[in-house]
């Protein structure tokens, strides 16, 4: 038995997905920029992706850049937005609960002569509108905010925060970090005040290695890469082909049925957030109901190291993480948990369980169950 | 340049009639360090000597690096062999060698002649005097000195010329099979792949239990486990890494027994567990990388406890090495890297905040009283469901 809860981290690839890799991988293997046919073949599969993944944020296709993922699409944003921009100023704006792909590239501007505003949230995730409008400045140029926070699953307030930004400053560029958004939200970057956002395939059944970043048309990005002149410039180097048909593939499949799939996963999440709450010595971060993303639940279990209880859930086949996966790997603890202002027992006793369509009722009835018999034996086995 | 390299043993001669069976270990150990380098390698036993010969285009820096590894090795030093052709030939080559050997020739030298095959025209002390004259004439920046030079220039006369003047230090120690084995306790710190490296140096054969305790440790604990036994191995040759599930042991005696005895009670019973797949593995003894008073559970006292349990000796090379020293040589071969990676060994999730640094052997064994017969149980267990992973 195995029970994938972790799809905040990544998610599996479906067949559909996986068979137009291949097909890409091994048909259409041309090079893109070359002239003959079998050129002229894989630059149609790169144009159908952008046109599909355009018209599904009903944007010109001219407005998507293919990256390598989410990481690329936030340096790509902020670098190239900070760079392109710096004779009107050297100030941006962003939050402390940020993913460490726009924390880390905010922190190598500070290094590199821009001022960084990191706005507060409260105890649910969520910026407050008054302590932006209270950041802005003459100098700043770039506001960045995630649609969904990766950790705990906030939603922030975008399109607020954009017309906010705007009003102060109408030059003023609004990027979203919308890797854990995608797909889930009906998200028109262009209504919503958006200039700049970040996608990720393999968080949609996609691929690793693939995903765009949204530049709304008259902005102007420095790339951060030089090379042959493919997609026009912004985003130099020979395409990924598998990679772009995979992710469009993948976002298409994630659009059909988007409302009834989002319908059975907040079914799910409350069935197991009630669930969780019935245990003793539990607690969720965040909104629990429809005020946070679909797909993610953080919880905190009293007495519990992490690690232990995810290593355990995992000898059951039931495979969640601790924190976010991307910043495991150190030992220290989350720091979206402390911007929420959690209390010290649960920064590191706090488990995400993050589901996609592929999961089902009785998989967290049966994750429940296994806590509710892992959890008394954990406590009493402790460091005395 | 070279195609060969003349490798220099020390200790291994002095072992008398045994001697064809180091030598014969070092061969083999030779050969298989370098089986995974680039090239085709020959090695052999002529006349007394050990060389490697690399047939064909192969990576020199890979090839040294190799040999370094291999205990047993005093020096390694490249050699170019030429054909005996005449004086005048071998006086062109020996500089031709000097030319391509040294750059900056703003150095002193020695002939170190040795003629082997009797029968060759000049006699040592005349080779001496007339390359060292041909070499001065060739190149003006070079000068003679017979005390110290800076390079020593061996030109041996035997069926072929061996020409070399570069010794690349080995490793030292013994060939690795001329000992017996022994079983090292291998957690994922930085002291036990140290003390395996030390004893393997010896010329002993390396074999391995590491003690998991999942959920509490990781499969990413246990991989790096067996990364660091097969770092270790690239010195000592393969190590069999047994893998113990220690978990309901611990747990066991968590519930049983005092906390602050739990380190130094779970110690004993690694030693027992380790001891018992020493022996069914004809392992001559134990090996940990304890030093004294480094953490609670090596004070002399407890040392003399987990020492009570096992009758094999128990071989604690870093016994008297502060931990800075035990870093040092745990870069120097390579293992620093991966033993200090985060992952929780089982030594370290259930401590006690004041672990018993004294214990007194009689308390001890009345807490293991309390265990019972439940405990040889959870033993046999644990010895039968060991995983046997290769590390190599």
């Amino acid at each position: 038995m195995e029970i994938y809860f972790d799809n905040a981290a990544t998610t599996q690839v479906t067949p559909r997905v996986s068979d137009a890799v291949v097909q890409a991988m091994t048909g259409i293997y041309g090079n893109p920029s070359s002239l003959h046919h079998k050129g002229y073949e894989a630059e149609l599969a790169v144009k159908k992706a952008r046109t599909e993944i355009a018209s599904l944020l009903k944007v010109p296709e001219k407005e998507i850049f293919f990256t390598s993922g989410g990481t690329e699409s936030d340096n790509l944003a902020l670098i190239g937005a900070a760079f392109a921009r710096r004779r009107a100023g050297s100030h941006l704006i962003t939050t402390s609960v940020e993913h460490p792909a726009v924390l880390r590239t905010m922190s190598w501007l500070e290094n590199n002569g821009f001022q960084v505003t990191y706005l507060p949230v409260d105890a649910y995730g969520q910026v407050r509108l008054e302590d932006l409008q209270a950041a802005l400045t003459p100098e700043t140029i770039l506001v960045s905010v995630m649609y969904v926070n990766n950790e705990i699953g906030a939603r922030e307030p975008v399109e607020e925060l954009s017309r906010i930004a705007k009003a102060y400053n109408p030059a003023i560029l609004f990027h979203s970090d919308a890797v854990q958004a995608f797909g889930k939200y009906r998200i028109r970057p262009a209504r919503e005040g958006i200039d700049l956002m970040s996608v990720s395939a393999h968080k949609l059944h996609g691929p690793k290695g693939a995903g765009f970043l949204y530049v709304r048309d008259k902005v102007r990005l420095e790339p951060l890469l030089h090379g042959g002149g493919q997609q026009r410039d912004l985003r130099p180097g020979t395409e990924n082909v598998p990679g772009m048909v995979g992710l469009s593939e993948a976002a298409c499949a994630s659009y059909e049925e988007r409302e009834e799939k989002n319908r059975r996963l907040y079914e799910l999440k409350k069935r197991f957030t009630e669930g969780l709450l019935s245990l003793e010595g539990t607690h969720i971060h965040g909104h629990t109901g429809e005020a946070s993303a679909p797909h993610i639940v953080s919880a905190g279990f009293e007495g519990v190291r992490s690690e232990t209880l995810l290593h355990a859930l995992e000898e059951r086949g039931i495979y969640v993480s601790s924190g976010s996966a991307c910043s495991s790997n150190h030992p220290s603890v989350s720091g979206v948990l402390k911007a929420i202002g959690s209390e010290e027992r649960w920064l590191d006793s706090t488990l995400r369980f993050s589901f996609s369509d592929l999961n089902t009722k009785e998989e967290t009835d049966i994750c429940l169950a296994a806590l509710k018999e892992l959890l008394p034996t954990l406590r009493r086995y402790r460091r005395s | 340049m070279y195609q060969s390299f003349l490798i220099k043993y020390a200790e291994i001669a002095t072992k008398g009639k045994n001697r064809y069976l180091f030598e014969d270990a070092l061969v083999r150990q030779i050969r298989r360090a370098l089986k995974p380098v680039e090239g085709t390698f020959r090695v052999c036993k002529e006349q007394g000597r050990i060389y490697a010969h690399a047939e064909g285009t192969y990576d020199y820096e890979e090839a040294v690096e190799a040999l370094r590894r291999v205990f047993g090795i005093v020096a390694i030093c490249p050699v170019v062999i030429l054909e005996d052709e005449g004086f005048e030939k071998l006086s062109q080559d020996v500089i031709a060698y000097l030319d391509a050997a040294y750059a900056d020739k703003h150095m002193t030298f020695k002939v170190m002649a040795r003629r082997a095959r009797k029968n060759y025209p000049k006699d040592s002390c005349t080779i001496n005097a007339d390359l060292g004259e041909a070499v001065l004439n060739a190149f003006p920046d070079i000068r003679v000195d017979v005390h110290r030079p800076d390079i020593y220039l061996n030109v041996e006369i035997r069926e072929k010329i061996y020409v070399y003047s570069q010794s690349i230090p080995g490793a030292g120690g013994m060939p690795v099979g001329t000992a017996g084995k022994a079983m090292l306790l291998l957690s994922g710190g930085i002291d036990s792949p140290v003390a395996g490296y030390m004893i393997a140096k010896r010329g002993a054969k390396i074999d391995a239990v590491y003690f998991h305790a999942p959920p509490y440790t990781s499969e990413r604990a246990k991989q790096k486990v067996v990364d660091l036994a097969k770092l270790v191995a690239r010195y000592s040759g393969p190590i069999e890494l047994h893998v113990v599930n220690f978990t309901d042991i611990q747990m066991y005696i968590y519930d049983t027994c005092p906390h602050d005895q739990l380190t130094i009670l779970m110690r004993r019973y690694m030693m027992r567990i380790a001891e018992q797949i020493a022996l069914e593995n004809d392992c001559l003894g134990l090996i940990t990388g304890e030093s004294i008073g480094q953490v609670a559970s090596q004070t002399m006292q407890s040392l003399m406890a987990t020492n009570e349990v096992c009758t094999l000796p128990v071989y604690r090379p870093l016994i008297a090495f502060d931990k800075q020293d035990i870093v040092e040589i745990s870069e120097k071969i390579g293992t620093y890297e991966t033993s200090i990676l985060p992952y929780e060994d089982c030594c370290t999730i259930f401590v006690a905040k004041h672990p018993v640094t004294k214990p007194n052997l009689k308390v001890i064994a009345r807490s293991e009283e309390k265990l019972g017969g439940r405990i040889d149980e959870m033993v046999k267990t644990a010895l039968e469901t060991r995983e046997k992973i290769w590390a190599d």
